[in-house]
């Protein structure tokens, strides 16, 4: 088995965590900014985030061996002191080039509020001056409906952000429709409480295709679990799909979409 | 897969997470002190297990959803609670 983590936090985890994930088949990792529990006091704590995301933590996985890749932003739980948020947007550009940047990420909303949404969108705004690529968080429980409403309607209205280069992750059953039907890709994160579990994550791409779906651990400092991809792999299997069907859906899907990124690029074999 | 298979696959787990839906709402009862909105959501979420036609996962999760569009003025807190109180 081969597979993709399009979507993890390494800095909360341990290195154990590295050898587990590259001994289930882990070809690469990708880890968007997010919050990290705390608001962070200035804009310094997330220039060293930055620096973090780009070159210490490619060097931590690097010694397993695996390729790490990175998304930069300033998360939505941070987004309602505007005038820090765009301190840190600011700081973004300088960081675009490095080897490992992929785009502008996790963005999106957390409670829905006017502050997150301008900051959003002044994201979106960054993304597609720099023609960067995007990564959404949709918020959580009671929020998510709402807000992937907001977020949707955010991305349509600047006609310079192509769907197909865009992923909005988080999806469950009562928003995956709206962000397939709206032409972008939709991610699963795969918790054991408060998002998709495996058996739900089967049931999504058994009704919906896996024309653009991924599947992703989000693993951080929660509840969560770093090798919840391939024990969704299992669960395919377990439902009768075929090794084709489950490497496009946690390798080949992932691939597809984060390839369009020049730097995207994984060893063969 | 047949039905005979899912149910093979699935029964027991989904039987263990019913009882201890059961077992939360015994241990409400038993407990002293007033509920707050999240009981009233739960129970009107129950009530969509008995649709039909393969929605109920999606009526469940708009169920407990906040069905407002207007962004609210300011975020006052950074947690969501699993039930959107504005339903009480």
């Amino acid at each position: 088995m081969r597979y993709i983590e399009p979507h993890a936090h390494m800095v909360s985890r341990v290195t154990d965590d590295y050898r587990d994930m590259l001994t289930a088949g882990c070809a690469a990792v990708c880890e968007p900014a997010f919050w990290a529990g705390f608001d962070r006091s200035s804009p310094r704590g997330f220039y060293d985030y930055f620096c973090q995301l780009t070159d210490y933590e490619p060097r931590r996985a690097a010694k397993f061996g695996l390729p790490h890749f990175c998304w930069l932003c300033i998360n939505p739980k941070e987004a309602e002191d505007v005038k820090l948020a765009e301190e840190v947007i600011a700081l973004i550009p300088q960081f675009l080039e490095r080897p490992n940047v992929l785009g502008i990420g996790e963005i999106g909303l957390n409670k829905n509020s006017r502050n997150e949404l301008q900051i959003l969108e002044r994201h979106v705004e960054l993304a597609a001056r720099h023609d960067q690529m995007i990564l959404v968080h949709t918020p959580h429980l009671e929020d998510k409906l709402k807000g992937t409403k907001l977020i949707l309607d955010a991305l349509k209205a600047d006609k310079r952000i192509n769907p197909e280069r865009v992923i909005i992750d988080h999806v469950e059953e009562h928003t995956v429709k709206l962000v397939l039907d709206a032409g972008f890709w939709a991610g699963m994160t795969l918790y054991p409480e408060t998002k998709c579990t495996a058996a739900r994550a089967v049931d999504i791409l058994e009704c919906y295709g896996a024309e653009r779906l991924w599947l992703n651990s989000a693993c951080d400092w929660g509840q969560s679990v770093p090798l919840a991809v391939p024990y969704a792999a299992l669960e395919m299997r377990r439902r009768g799909h075929g090794r084709e069907f489950v490497d496009r859906v946690i390798y080949g899907n992932p691939l597809r979409f984060l390839s369009q990124c020049p730097k995207f690029k994984l060893a063969e074999g | 897969m047949t039905r005979q298979q899912l149910l093979d696959l699935y029964f027991l787990e989904a039987r263990a997470r019913l009882i201890d839906v059961a077992a939360f709402l015994d241990r409400l009862d038993r407990a002293e002190g007033k509920a707050d909105f999240r009981l009233e959501a739960f129970k009107r979420a129950l009530g969509e297990l008995q649709r039909e036609g393969g929605e109920r996962t999606d009526a469940v999760l708009r169920s407990l959803s906040d069905p407002t569009l207007e962004p609210i003025p300011a975020a006052t807190t950074k947690a969501a609670c699993g039930a959107w109180p504005g339903h009480a």
